[in-house]
């Protein structure tokens, strides 16, 4: 315990200088890493576009499953969002913004489609009145 | 021994979710989180709220996308070669920004204001490139009052734009910092908060290329 006492106190140091400086080594292949993931599935995405081997209506769901992909693996890499335990509320604050994001992106685009699935088309509706 | 106990209140005796022997700090068993933490945590709340307007802004263009008016649809003006360039400069920048944040981990004056430079120019190559497309795209006639679709486009796009924009004036800031004030903890605490700003841009980016460019394209 005293040991774990002492080593809290030298990271305490380390904050008060402005950063951590043990992880320099594994930082610059984390870069290198998430970038070069970054680019396959750029090149995969634009590939996808342009191609006519996969079923169109499949396309779509695709590009979106290559980009929730590289979103991912932006997070984990570049913006080093870990399970670490100083990383929870991260994780916890991140989970409940996805949540919000979905429910407006999915909730408008729903709600809207039937509005549009719903709605008299306005010559119709002058045809009716008259 | 037993003042080491004494000095650290035990929230949890039985160490449950904890792996290995070390207490979390900031989980009220390792003392509190260092400051660092803390104002990552508050910056990252704030990127959150950004997601959440962004979210507003494509659910905006994804209930627009096919009110064209009788005006072009996405697949007659996106022009992907421009986009990718784009894709490129963006992601070439948030990496040169990772750069940056090993050189100021280092202290390396040198290395910081080089890697923030080349963070700089390739960001404004991004941001020369959308203006051209935006300017081309006006000259045809194809401007936001054309029809919904561009309305919701242009909305979306370009405040990803002026976000970069903003972004790309914070980072002079950062390096008039980093060269007159030197590596100050606060100072390095606001890079922290710009290279997480940056680097969300850049995912925000990765959403508007392979939804609205992409996927418009083949629509």
């Amino acid at each position: 315990m005293t040991i774990d006492v002492h080593r809290h106190g030298l990271e305490d140091e380390e904050d008060d200088k402005g950063g951590a400086s043990d992880e320099n080594s594994a930082q610059l292949w984390t870069y290198v890493l998430g970038l070069a993931l970054a680019t396959v599935l750029t090149v995969a995405s634009f590939w996808v576009a342009k191609t006519h081997l996969i079923y169109d209506p499949g396309i779509p769901m695709a590009l979106a499953t290559l980009a929730v992909a590289q979103m991912g693996i932006h997070l984990v890499f570049f913006l080093h969002l870990t399970t670490a335990p100083d990383n929870t509320n991260n994780i916890l604050a991140l989970a409940f913004g996805l949540l919000i994001v979905g429910l407006v992106i999915f909730g408008s685009v729903w709600i809207m489609a039937h509005l549009n699935h719903n709605l008299m088309p306005m010559q119709q509706l002058m045809q009716m009145q008259r | 021994m037993s003042s080491a106990d004494a000095t650290i209140p035990i929230a949890d005796p039985y160490r449950l979710g904890h792996r290995g022997p070390n207490l979390a700090r900031g989980h009220g068993g390792g003392g509190p989180a260092s400051k660092r933490v803390i104002v990552g945590y508050g910056f990252w709340l704030f990127l959150l709220s950004d997601i959440v307007i962004f979210a507003c802004l494509f659910a905006t263009y994804a209930v627009l996308a096919n009110a064209t008016a009788g005006g072009p649809r996405a697949k007659d003006i996106f022009e992907l070669d421009r986009v990718a360039w784009e894709t490129a400069c963006l992601l070439a920048s948030s990496f040169f920004c990772g750069l940056a944040t090993i050189a100021v981990a280092r202290r390396n004056q040198i290395l910081t204001q080089a890697a923030l430079i080349a963070t700089g120019l390739t960001g404004l190559a991004f941001i020369v490139l959308e203006a051209s497309e935006f300017a081309a795209l006006h000259a045809q006639g194809y401007g936001p009052t054309r029809s919904a679709f561009l309305t919701g486009f242009f909305t979306l796009v370009g405040c990803h734009g002026v976000h970069v924009t903003a972004g790309l004036l914070w980072l002079g800031t950062m390096m008039a910092q980093f060269f007159a004030k030197g590596f100050r903890p606060d100072i390095g605490r606001r890079f922290l908060c710009f290279s997480m700003f940056w680097h969300f841009l850049d995912v925000v980016w990765v959403a508007i290329f392979s939804l609205v460019y992409l996927v418009g394209t083949r629509l």
